[in-house]
């Protein structure tokens, strides 16, 4: 177990240099004036020239990744906005808080949601509670999530006045973005609760079960349930990607000051330091959680515990 | 065999397996009647719908896809296919168990076995979780497991130890009828012959009636007091144990076993027959084993023949008899 976990977080090291080294190469080639847009349309040419050659602009793409990597890895400093020139570390930790709250928040509300629905689905397989659950989630799966943000401002901010349209400043801020992200991983991760407990519900084991005299309830929940869950963690696991993703724009569309609006703006603005360091930080979070989905399949499924011991 | 000892009685079951482009007539008007305190064995090539009848005594077919078209199961003359399901789940597990053929599939993957076992006791025995426990420990024991691998995960055990968990699990509750499908295909012979002796104590302590459903001709002399031979869902041949390894008279239970006299000492695992099974989804019209049998006539193939007595107990299904 501790070797298990000791190799996963060293598997991090390569994993979060990758991205970063990616991210970097890509900004680097694509078109774009860090300059222009730190000093303005109507900077002079010296101006431009002398910010180039202070933050090394002008240097090869290899330097420029290699002072980018050294400063990044080994001092842990992601550097300064060439906006404001405010540091980009600070600015992370501050919003940082933001970003884990509406993601786990998010992550929360499509399992809460996702797996009772497709438990309903399994169990009533072919009723109008199966159609209905499945339809909903067809739809609800397909949609982005910046549109159903939109839609949900619409409705519960302008229209009912339930909810403040933008910002966090009390729990209720919370809520429409944390759904309209949840909402897309709930219809996932309640299609493959129901297709595998379906599975589940065929297996020998729970005719077992049921030749016992179980009730079917009782079957249902303390045999099939855990079983059914092994397949729907990988699906948890991949709706955290996407959901890190939609965060980013929802972050922007609620005006709420997370690492995700704050990577818009940088990329908006070519604040290179910016976009880097929110980078390599949302690139760890999905690591480290990835890294607990996979403990969690420890938990669920005593098969896995052997791997860990090995 | 007069009326009161007859435990369990078979009527005329039909049982299908139905999917949108064909059905599988897998047990087709089945009569068997299961005697207190006797082993009643089963014994027909794979496919024949051993397992179908077996699970449709408890009520656990898969359905979808099958169904059960026609007949009765009585017992204490009450029909257990009209039952309401609460009252079917007080008689499963706890007055007719069954010894499930796959020992690798049949045990949850994900809870403790000494746990699977204490679910059916504290299911049906009004004692606290404690000794619920403490009665599953003793069955474990009791099979040959000891009890520190009561926290052990099937996947811990080997095939032969998860089928003594669920023997364990069928045993539990002391039932007054278990249905041993093929309970000993995946035990090695010492094993085999615990678990045989166990079941059989149980028979002698307690009065349980059992039907075993096996290939093993050595397992049926040894522990059945009648024997039905059963072809593509129909009983062929029914009879005492004696009749049926002594006269054994239809063409396809010669065929299997009748023409090795000293079978029923040596042992020895069913013979296989020229020919395939009919396909269930097609029977043939009259004799099902028509197809594969040497005496075969014209009037065969006619009608279904009827099944005959032939003195005692011993009945056939054939026209040559
Ligand atoms: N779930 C199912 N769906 C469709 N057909 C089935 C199903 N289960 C069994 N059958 C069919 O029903 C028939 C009887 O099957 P059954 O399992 O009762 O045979 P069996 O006598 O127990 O054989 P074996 O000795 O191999 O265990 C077979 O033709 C089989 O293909
Ligand atoms: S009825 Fe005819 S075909 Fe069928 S077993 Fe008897 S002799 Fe053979
Ligand atoms: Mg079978």
């Amino acid at each position: 177990m501790f070797k298990f976990l000791v190799k996963r977080i060293l598997w991090l090291i390569p994993v979060v240099l990758g991205v970063s080294v990616l991210i970097f190469t890509i900004m680097c080639f694509t078109p774009g004036d860090p300059a222009r847009n730190a000093l303005g349309a109507d900077a002079s040419q010296e101006s431009i020239d002398e910010f180039n050659e202070k933050h090394g602009l002008n240097d090869p793409y290899l330097v420029r990744l290699g002072s980018f990597l050294k400063s990044t890895f080994p001092e842990f400093d992601l550097g300064t906005s060439y906006i404001n020139g405010s540091s980009v570390s600070e600015q992370i930790l501050s919003r940082l808080s933001y970003t884990l709250r509406i993601t786990y928040i998010g992550i929360l509300i499509s399992i809460a949601l996702g797996i009772p629905a497709g438990i309903i689905a399994a169990t009533n397989q072919n009723t109008w509670k199966d159609s209905l659950s499945m339809v909903v989630s067809l739809f609800c799966a397909s949609m982005p999530s910046f549109w159903f943000a939109l839609l949900l401002v619409m409705f519960f901010a302008l229209r009912l006045g339930w909810l403040p349209t933008v910002g966090v400043k009390s729990w209720t801020g919370y809520i429409l973005p944390c759904v309209s992200i949840g909402i897309g991983g709930a219809a996932s991760i309640a299609r493959q609760t129901r297709s595998s407990m379906l599975e589940v519900i065929r297996q020998d084991y729970v005719t077992t079960a049921k030749a016992k005299g179980q009730s079917r309830s009782r079957i249902i929940w303390g045999h099939c349930l855990r079983n059914a869950l092994i397949p729907v963690l990988t699906a948890i696991g991949g709706q955290m990607a996407v959901l890190v993703g939609s965060s980013l724009v929802c972050e922007t569309i609620f005006s709420i000051p997370g690492i995700g609006s704050y990577l818009v703006t940088g990329v908006n603005q070519r604040d290179y330091p910016v976009v880097l360091g929110c980078v390599v930080i949302l690139s760890l979070i999905f690591s480290l959680t990835m890294l607990c989905v996979d403990l969690m399949y420890a938990v669920v499924d005593p098969r896995f515990r052997n791997i860990l011991k090995s | 065999m007069s009326e009161k000892d007859v435990l369990l009685s078979i009527e005329n079951l039909v049982v299908e397996y139905s999917s949108d482009s064909e059905t599988v007539h897998a047990v087709n008007d089945v009569s068997l009647q299961i005697n207190k305190g006797q082993t009643l064995g089963l014994v027909g090539e794979t496919g024949a719908g051993k397992t179908t009848i077996a699970k449709a005594i408890m009520r656990i077919l898969p359905d979808p896809p099958a169904r059960v078209t026609g007949g009765k199961i009585i017992m204490d003359d009450e029909d257990l296919l009209e039952l309401k399901e609460d009252r079917m789940q007080k008689i499963r597990g706890n007055r007719i168990s069954m010894i499930f053929q796959d020992p690798m599939t049949a045990l949850n993957p994900t809870i403790v076995v000494g746990k699977q076992i204490m679910e059916a006791i504290a299911l049906h025995e009004k004692v606290s979780s404690r000794e619920a426990c403490k009665k599953a420990e003793e069955m474990l024991e009791k099979v040959g497991i000891p009890k520190e691998r009561y926290s052990d995960y099937p996947h811990q055990f080997s095939g032969g130890m998860k089928q003594r968990v669920i023997i364990a699990i069928a045993l539990a509750c002391n039932p007054e009828l278990l249905l041993a499908d093929e309970p000993t295909t995946a035990l090695d012979v010492t094993i085999q012959a615990q678990v045989l002796d166990m079941m059989n104590e149980l028979k002698q302590e307690l009065g349980t009636s059992v039907l075993m459903i096996t290939h093993d001709l050595g397992i049926v002399a040894e522990t059945c007091d009648c024997v039905a031979v059963i072809y593509a869902g129909e009983i062929v041949e029914y009879g005492t144990a004696e009749e049926i390894f002594d006269h054994p008279l239809h063409p396809y239970t010669t065929g299997l076993f009748g023409s090795l006299p000293n079978m029923a000492k040596e042992g020895g695992r069913l013979k296989p027959i020229d020919g395939m099974m009919p396909d269930p989804t097609d029977l043939p019209e009259g004799c099902k084993f028509a197809p594969r049998c040497h005496y075969a006539t014209e009037k065969c193939r006619q009608g279904r023949p009827e099944l005959r007595n032939m003195g005692g107990s011993h009945v056939v299904r054939c026209t040559q008899r």
